[in-house]
């Protein structure tokens, strides 16, 4: 039985609050110690942090794949490799593949394969709805007890709204998390940027704001009705935002999550038609940002996405309207994270909090802590080192990152999956 | 009576204007300076091309590819007609038949054709963006003839040429575009270009055709026909595109040639001695009235088709006069 210590580090745990000097200890792949400031440790081994920060790995609840489907998007392997360099210890693959992960079956199949690749963990959501046809509903039950950690049709809106109201409501019998993007789907229909003046100059249809806080009073005047767990997916807009603020003032309990990209690029990265920039939902105004931003800081958020959505070049050279949406992110979620701690002032523990502590506290994980018995799913990373992002040295498959050629504030250094060096 | 002199290969060398970027994609891509010399070029070509002999040697040994991912035989001839008077040798793809329907991106259609090495590519797409996207990935000079709802500033050169042959100065024009301002290409493009000449310009719709934040164009919006076209020399209809009634963006087209279709009636709104436009092909009974399409006094349609073919002869010179003896 071999003792691993990473000493002489910044920790930051953001479900304690702690930023200060120590470490941890870790014995059998789980922190045995947490030290909060200089102490003498006996290990076989010991890293010596220099300084540098040691935070819980990063757990992205939104990773979506090509397997099964679309190996050539991108596979739990390369995603996996992607998720360690980055960073990230936790990664939930959603179900929008090809078959869909609408059954235990695929929740096993994926957990199983995850698993032999042993870099980071790999988790499932399920569909859903059948095939995600937004009309049947899958077998959540079933699907609970293979392991999924949440429920959700991922980008498709569930439309018809008693399919959705069943779907929560039986739900609630499992105490199961279902996950909805807001938006009403016939103000976006055909949309691919937000609406407005760029939009409209460009010739590009646009998606109105106002779509998604119809869609999001919906889903919670239905979460009201059902008392289910509710998770706010990819919020974008303002707008919502203060939807959801109201919302929980009257005691509703709904989580919310945001894509990195959201919080980093605005409407006008779109302009000369770079289908990079081509998301869903689309990127919005400079306000939504920082309302974005405010949010965070605020504690309004509960979980930072990746939203790993690997495009391969034929899906992305393409004329913008036409190009698939979605951009990889698994390897940049870090690095752009602490950006927007340089940039825009984001105390480093409220970035980190919604990367770690909020999406276990969401899913019910023992991860996302540096506390005695957790697992030892750490990230060692330089909050001052700046890098230029290169796409094509990205170890994801598909090389859509809206950050390629950016400067960032901000390099993982190491990650550890369950006490093992993974990067 | 004298004949005009003969418009030839001296003549036109002499009026030619370099053009200011190496493609066209957008009207923004002219200036207030290049404009009324490529107008001018323009006037050279009108004449030529009322002569009977109609071949030039500018484009000579080049090659112009046409390329219309989007079904269009008056804009693609338009085209045709302009770069073969101009002696170039003309290639016009069957791209919306053939290599689209097998999966190939644009891009790899484009590496192809570049691989052929033209010197134009006129490319027609509905994808906004697309001719950008071509621009980015090719060698030779690229000609927007229209992508998606986004540009099509041919059209707003061509629609700038007949104006100034019927008005002389535009600078004092009020023009009023009127009917689908949301999905049109046209009326981007003509916005720009007319704004940039120094002209007035209304926009005039239902509210389902009219983007939101039209008002920060410049232009003034109206949706009221009566009280927009007050004051206008100039009207400039648009096209319904029937796919928008499908859209239910306007009730009916009976509805809609009542409060937003050009008649003697509304017309009489505007200035006495206003001109209609209308970028074609019409639908007659929808948003224009046979009797106003086919006055000859007040209609410049059969005018903006004859410009066609002498604006893009200009367009095709002036990029070419970018070239030297390269």
């Amino acid at each position: 039985m071999t003792t691993l210590a990473i000493l002489n580090a910044r920790v930051l745990d953001p479900a304690t609050g702690y930023d200060g000097p120590g470490g941890v200890l870790i014995e059998n792949g789980r922190i045995v110690r947490v030290m909060h400031g200089a102490a003498e440790i006996d290990a076989d081994q010991t890293v010596d942090a220099d300084g540098l920060c040691l935070a819980p790995g990063l757990i992205d609840i939104r990773v979506k794949t090509g397997e099964p489907g679309a190996e050539p998007k991108e596979t739990l392997k390369s995603a996996s490799l992607a998720a360690a360099a980055g960073g990230v210890t936790t990664i939930v693959v959603q179900p929008d593949t090809d078959p869909a992960v609408d059954d235990p079956a695929m929740i096993d199949f994926i957990q199983r394969r995850g698993a032999a690749l042993n870099l980071v963990n790999v988790r499932a959501a399920g569909a859903a709805t059948k095939a995600l046809d937004g009309q049947r509903m899958a077998e959540i039950g079933l699907m609970d007890e293979a392991g999924a950690l949440y429920f959700t049709d991922g980008d498709k809106v569930i439309v018809n709204s008693r399919t959705l109201q069943r779907v929560m409501s039986y739900a609630a019998a499992f105490n199961a998390l279902i996950a909805c993007r807001p938006s009403d789907p016939w103000l976006t229909e055909g949309a691919v940027a937000a609406s407005g003046e760029l939009a409209t100059r460009l010739g590009l249809s646009g998606s109105p704001a106002i779509a998604e806080r119809i869609g999001l009073e919906r889903d919670l005047a239905l979460v009201e009705q059902t008392g289910a767990r509710f998770l706010v997916d990819q919020i974008s807009t303002e707008g919502a935002l203060e939807t959801l603020a109201r919302a929980r003032a009257k005691g509703l309990e709904v989580a919310v999550s945001v894509s990195i990209n959201h919080l980093c690029f605005n409407e006008v990265d779109i302009g000369d038609y770079r289908t990079f920039y081509r998301l869903d939902p689309p990127l919005r105004s400079e306000a939504d940002r920082q309302a974005l931003i405010e949010a965070v800081r605020g504690g309004l958020i509960d979980v930072i996405t990746s939203a790993h959505a690997p495009a391969p070049a034929e899906d992305k050279r393409r004329p913008f309207a036409e190009a698939a949406p979605g951009a990889v992110g698994l390897e940049t979620l870090l690095p752009a994270a602490l950006t927007l701690h340089h940039e825009d002032g984001l105390d480093l523990l409220d970035v980190l909090r919604p990367l770690t502590h909020g999406p276990a506290a969401l899913l019910g994980l023992d991860a996302g802590v540096l506390a005695e018995g957790a697992p030892a799913d750490l990230v060692l990373f330089d909050p001052g080192a700046p890098i230029i992002v290169d796409a094509d040295a990205l170890r994801s498959k598909s090389k859509n990152s809206p950050f390629d050629g950016r400067r960032l504030q901000g390099k993982v250094v190491g990650t550890w999956v369950g006490g093992r060096k993974v990067h | 009576m004298t004949q005009p002199s003969l418009v030839t290969d001296q003549t036109i060398q002499e009026r030619l204007v370099p053009f200011p970027k190496s493609h066209f994609l957008a009207a923004s891509d002219l200036n207030p300076y290049v404009t009324p010399q490529l107008l001018d070029l323009g006037d050279a070509f009108v004449d030529f091309n009322r002569q009977s002999s109609k071949a030039l040697d500018v484009l000579h040994g080049r090659t112009v590819v046409n390329l219309f991912f989007e079904n269009s035989t008056r804009t693609s001839s338009s085209f045709e007609i302009a770069a073969k008077r101009l002696g170039a040798d003309v290639v016009t793809m069957p791209v919306a038949a053939s290599s689209v329907k097998k999966g190939e991106t644009l891009i790899d259609t484009a590496v192809t054709l570049n691989a052929m090495k033209p010197d134009i590519l006129v490319v027609r797409h509905s994808a906004s963006g697309a001719a950008e996207l071509l621009s980015q990935k090719v060698g030779c000079a690229v000609v927007n003839a229209g992508d998606g709802r986004h540009e099509h500033p041919t059209q707003a050169l061509l629609d700038l040429l007949s104006l100034h042959r019927a008005f002389g100065d535009v600078t004092s024009l009020t023009v009023a575009i009127c009917g689908d301002i949301t999905h049109s290409r046209v009326a981007r493009s003509n916005v720009a270009l007319l704004q940039m000449m120094g002209a007035r310009v209304r926009l005039i719709g239902p509210p389902t055709l009219v983007p939101g934040d039209a008002d920060r164009w410049g232009c003034e919006v109206f949706h009221d026909m009566r009280e927009g076209l007050q004051g206008c020399d100039v009207v400039m209809m648009l096209r319904l595109q029937l796919e928008r009634m499908a859209g239910a963006l306007v009730p009916s087209t009976r509805e809609y040639f009542r409060f937003w279709g050009l008649d003697r009636e509304k017309l009489a709104w505007a200035k006495p001695g206003a001109k209609v436009m209308h970028p074609g092909p019409m639908n007659r009974g929808v948003e224009i009235d046979s009797d106003v399409a086919d006055d000859l006094d007040v209609s410049l349609i059969q005018d903006q088709v004859e410009m066609g073919v002498a604006a893009r002869m200009a367009v095709l010179a002036s990029l070419s006069a970018r070239w030297g003896d390269k």
